[in-house]
């Protein structure tokens, strides 16, 4: 073996070496976060917390199950809105556009991508509070919305790309139309990434504060309808976090435990009821 | 399976439309400070009227008067009182004015970490305008060593910490230290956010509190709840008559006492370097802004009896939660002004 | 035979026409204009944000003009607002947050892609997703108790023994500041440039890597030589993903960078970003030109933002070869 393939062997396994090491930083870090929660959050779980409103401080036994109601109310409106725009734009970005258009949208959902939160929920603030002088569900759902489109937009267009022309000639060559090779070949298997962002898209939307704070405002009590200001779990961590009771504290870290526990329990509903065979096998 | 989860997400959005509360629901925003004890009136009075449902959300005193404004909120809550500015706007928008109810009042302390002092430290009304002006530098400064002769002060340089956010604590520590500085008062100001001379920017008294008590040779101010809760070390101010009184409700309730009497129709008053020789020197207020006029007449009785409910068995609540409670005084003059309400 | 029209286009007019309605028939031409409705959303919404932040920042631009940029004082009591600290502190922090999460996440990407067994790659990515999920809030959180406490003992009184020659790392040690900043939006970029990037790397065709292989390359130099810049579109998609991400972050920033308006070539000096200022002082804000002022800090981040993408894509396009899957930016 010449000593320059001995070299190259070396930098294969070294630098292969290092990407794992990289997993490895990267994962360890969710574990300790994990962690972290459960160690200081995890007593303050209960049923009680699932199923009670939140008690005044001092008072043992509250709970946030109007959060946990608020966020779910909160994520869906935000899903309805953000993932179809984000989902069929990229249809268009990456089946039918111009490259000019292509260039405009992209970057268009790059800058939405980085306006700050509190900026998005300003926006919100003054297109659904304002006019109708209330805080509402519908306004949150609105702003949250507003933040998946990017990630939904930009994400799904790679995967629905990343799929192999042959397919797409292929069902040409059988005579489908545009729109029909789209839905039943090329959708079918981006699959996967798409969830993938989708999910992502979610996970981002489900932890932001900030654009809740001017739009759903925030509710110790149950807020019936779409309505009415509502309390999420990511407002009520934010308030409890910087009160001065340590009892607070605990339940906001246990609510972000809660937080995390329910995305997971979506990212695996939503993997195994949406998920079926993949066109294209992985390579 | 799709279809089961199609029905049951059309079944849960209609849900979410059809379930109609009966309850009255007053949504109000505001203040930080008091929110622990305006969370425990509302519930309290909740559980007395069980239909009536009070949302109180803490978003900043600033928060509190732009939305009461807006009228996207029934009532606001702040710390520092609403300039004539902001009155003339409210009254533009609305057509009628905006009252101002004194609520509780509390206290902002001066809270240090200095390695090996362990001691309660004085501090002059100078020595507290020259550190946060930037002025004086280290510990040992003889503004600071004069008044505590018998504490051994390090010649450390001093770290400030400041709140980052806008804050009615930040407005109650300027108003003091623009009353008793006159550099203060023309190089900086007072206001809920001014722009600091010196210091690191912490978000929230938690965090001011938090960063005192992890940097050792610095200085903050944090409202007295969170000094007594967090058990850490905070100072006596020398008040207007010449004393060093360290933060306590019964200094807290002298401070007011003095004002009570010289108390305003419309209750705005600034109670910082208040006069007599038990006073604390940075006590203040908090108020509940209330319309005059409602349009919908069951929140305006929802809220007037409140009110009512809170100057009588509400201030029992007070001090539990480190509150003091408002003087006799102003609660007789509160109770009158009620009626102000339409 | 079945009726099925062609799609070929023919020449002229009359032909164009016949071929627009026979794909309107198919379906096509609405597919087309529906999701080009959906597209456009996307530019309108972003357009409409823009006109209510210019709208909204009158007063300022008005008074300061393009002082705006040049000044560094911000002081809501004597009406002096200038964003140069702001934009200073968010184009750093969104910097080091990069310099961090590219390598590791690229790296982390590539071993999930190409080396981990497919369970085990699932897995892991699944729990990488998830930190995607948790709060800003409970970032900020954990960037108080852990990792400021952490740079104030050890890394930066470590780095000041090392590296301290360079004015990067001079300065006293408070813990909170640029870099503890940098850090923990590197944290939270982290899963979008491996989730993505993994995705985009799983997809490239097995062929790819089997060619590079039989002409004797070794399993790296097939991936990094191959693999990676075929997927080089989506990932450097996934980049802008996270720089977005860092140069918007609110709540996480504001608790752990110092919360101070300064410019200081260290980065252990407390700073500011405009997320985190607009956060911190909008609530409170009261008079029209320092509400105003804040809200033009949003539209100062828009264009930086506007600026910052427009180079990252100019590099692309600079580099790229041809014949990768760089015909998109």
């Amino acid at each position: 073996m010449s000593a320059r393939l001995r070299w190259r062997k070396f930098v294969s396994g070294f630098m292969l070496t290092m990407t794992g090491v990289c997993a490895v930083v990267a994962v360890s870090v969710l574990f300790f976060i994990l962690g972290y929660l459960v160690f200081h959050g995890g007593t303050s779980i209960s049923w009680n917390f699932f199923t009670r409103l939140p008690t005044p401080v001092g008072e043992a036994g509250g709970g946030m199950a109007n959060a946990i109601v608020g966020s779910a109310k909160l994520l869906m409106l935000a899903s309805l809105f953000g993932v179809p725009i984000g989902f069929f734009g990229a249809i268009y970005l990456a089946e039918f556009s111009g490259s000019t258009t292509a260039f405009i949208v992209r970057y268009a959902a790059d800058l939405l991508n980085g306006v700050p939160s509190i900026v998005i929920g300003i926006f919100a603030y003054s297109l659904v509070v304002l006019p109708f002088k209330h805080f509402s569900t519908l306004a949150g759902g609105f702003a949250l919305g507003l933040m998946m489109i990017p990630i939904t937009l930009r994400s799904t267009e790679e995967f629905l790309r990343a799929v192999p022309n042959a397919l797409r000639e292929a069902a040409m060559a059988l005579g489908a139309s545009k729109w029909k090779t789209i839905a039943t070949v090329i959708v079918p298997a981006a699959y996967r990434g798409i969830l993938t962002a989708i999910l992502l898209a979610f996970a981002r939307v489900a932890g932001e504060t900030a654009p809740l704070l001017f739009t759903a405002f925030g509710n110790r009590f149950w807020s019936p309808g779409w309505n009415q200001p509502t309390a999420s779990l990511p407002v009520m961590i934010f308030t409890y976090a910087i009160a001065p009771y340590e009892d607070w504290h605990r339940q906001a870290w246990a609510a972000g435990l809660v937080l995390l526990g329910l995305i997971l329990a979506i990212n695996i509903v939503a993997r195994a009821v949406l998920s079926r065979g993949i066109a294209v096998p992985r390579s | 399976m799709k279809r089961i989860a199609g029905i049951l997400l059309v079944a849960l959005a209609l849900a979410g439309i059809l379930w109609a509360d009966t309850a009255l629901s007053i949504n109000g925003a505001g203040a930080t400070f008091p929110y622990p004890m305006y969370s425990k009136w509302f519930d309290e009075y909740h559980k007395k009227n069980p239909n009536i449902q009070i949302n109180y959300q803490s978003i900043g005193s600033g928060g509190g008067i732009k939305q009461v404004t807006e009228g996207t909120v029934d009532f606001g809550a702040t710390d520092g009182p609403m300039n004539d500015e902001q009155l003339k706007a409210f009254q533009e928008k609305h057509g009628s004015g905006i009252l101002h109810f004194p609520t509780v009042l509390g206290a902002v302390v001066p809270t240090y970490n200095i390695p090996g002092v362990e001691a309660s430290l004085n501090f002059t009304p100078e020595a507290l305008a020259g550190i946060f002006l930037g002025k004086i530098t280290k510990w040992n400064d003889p503004a600071i060593t004069d008044a505590n002769k018998r504490i051994k002060l390090p010649a450390n340089e001093i770290v400030v910490v400041h709140r980052a956010e806008s804050s009615g604590t930040t407005y109650v520590w300027t108003d003091y230290l623009s009353k008793v500085s006159d550099e203060w008062k023309t190089k900086v100001g007072k206001g809920a956010a001014v722009n600091w001379p010196v210091g690191l920017g912490a978000k929230g008294n938690e965090a001011v509190t938090g960063t005192v008590k992890n940097t050792p040779n610095s200085v903050g101010y944090v409202e007295l709840i969170y000094a007594e809760a967090n058990k850490i070390p905070y100072g006596s101010v020398k008040n207007a008559a010449g004393v060093f009184v360290k933060a306590s409700l019964a200094a807290v309730s002298a401070a007011a006492a003095g004002a009570a009497k010289e108390m305003p129709d419309d209750f705005r008053v600034s109670i910082t370097n208040a006069p007599g020789k038990d006073a604390y020197s940075v006590a203040s207020f908090t108020w509940l802004l209330i319309p005059e006029k409602f349009s919908d007449a069951a929140k305006r009785d929802a809220l007037k009896g409140f009110i009512k409910w809170m100057l009588a068995d509400g201030q029992n609540y007070a001090e539990n939660l480190s509150y003091a409670k408002l003087p006799k005084e102003v609660v007789a003059k509160e109770l009158k002004a009620i009626e102000k309400i339409q | 035979m079945a009726s099925t029209t062609t799609t070929v286009p023919s020449a002229g007019p009359v032909a164009g026409a016949r071929s627009f309605l026979s794909r309107l028939r198919e379906g096509d031409q609405i597919a087309r204009i529906i999701t080009f409705l959906f597209a456009a959303s996307v530019v309108l919404v972003t357009l409409l944000l823009v006109f209510e932040l210019w709208q909204g920042s009158v007063l300022p631009r008005h008074k300061f003009g393009f002082n705006f940029f040049r000044t560094s004082v911000w002081d809501p009591i004597f009406d002096q607002f200038g964003a140069l600290p702001f934009i200073f502190g968010t184009t750093v922090t969104a910097g080091v947050s990069l310099l961090i999460a590219v390598p590791l996440g690229i790296g982390a990407a590539i071993f999930l892609a190409e080396l981990a067994p497919a369970r085990l790659s699932d897995t892991l990515e699944f729990f990488i997703d998830l930190l995607a999920a948790v709060p800003s809030v409970i970032y900020g959180l954990l960037g108080i108790f852990i990792v400021v406490p952490l740079m104030r003992e050890y890394i930066q009184p470590g780095l000041k023994n090392t590296l301290g020659f360079l004015p990067l790392f001079q300065g006293p040690a408070y813990g909170v500041g640029f870099l503890t900043a940098g850090v923990v939006l590197a944290i939270m970029v982290i899963p979008y440039i491996i989730s993505v990037s993994r995705e985009v790397l799983l997809s490239v065709p097995r062929d790819q890597r089997e060619a590079a292989l039989s002409l004797g390359a070794t399993r790296w130099e097939s991936t990094w030589k191959v693999v990676v810049p075929f997927a080089r579109g989506g990932i450097f998609g996934s980049i802008f993903l996270a720089l977005a991400r860092a140069l918007g972050e609110t709540m996480a920033v504001t608790m752990v960078i110092g919360n101070t308006p300064t410019i200081s070539a260290s980065l252990f000096s407390p700073g500011y970003s405009i997320a985190a200022v607009i956060a911190n002082e909008f609530t409170e804000a009261t008079g029209d030109l320092y509400l105003q002022s804040l809200i033009e800090l949003g539209l100062v981040l828009f264009l930086l933002t506007f600026i910052l993408n427009g180079l990252a894509r100019l590099l692309i396009l600079l580099t790229s070869q041809r014949g990768s899957e760089m015909s998109h930016v």
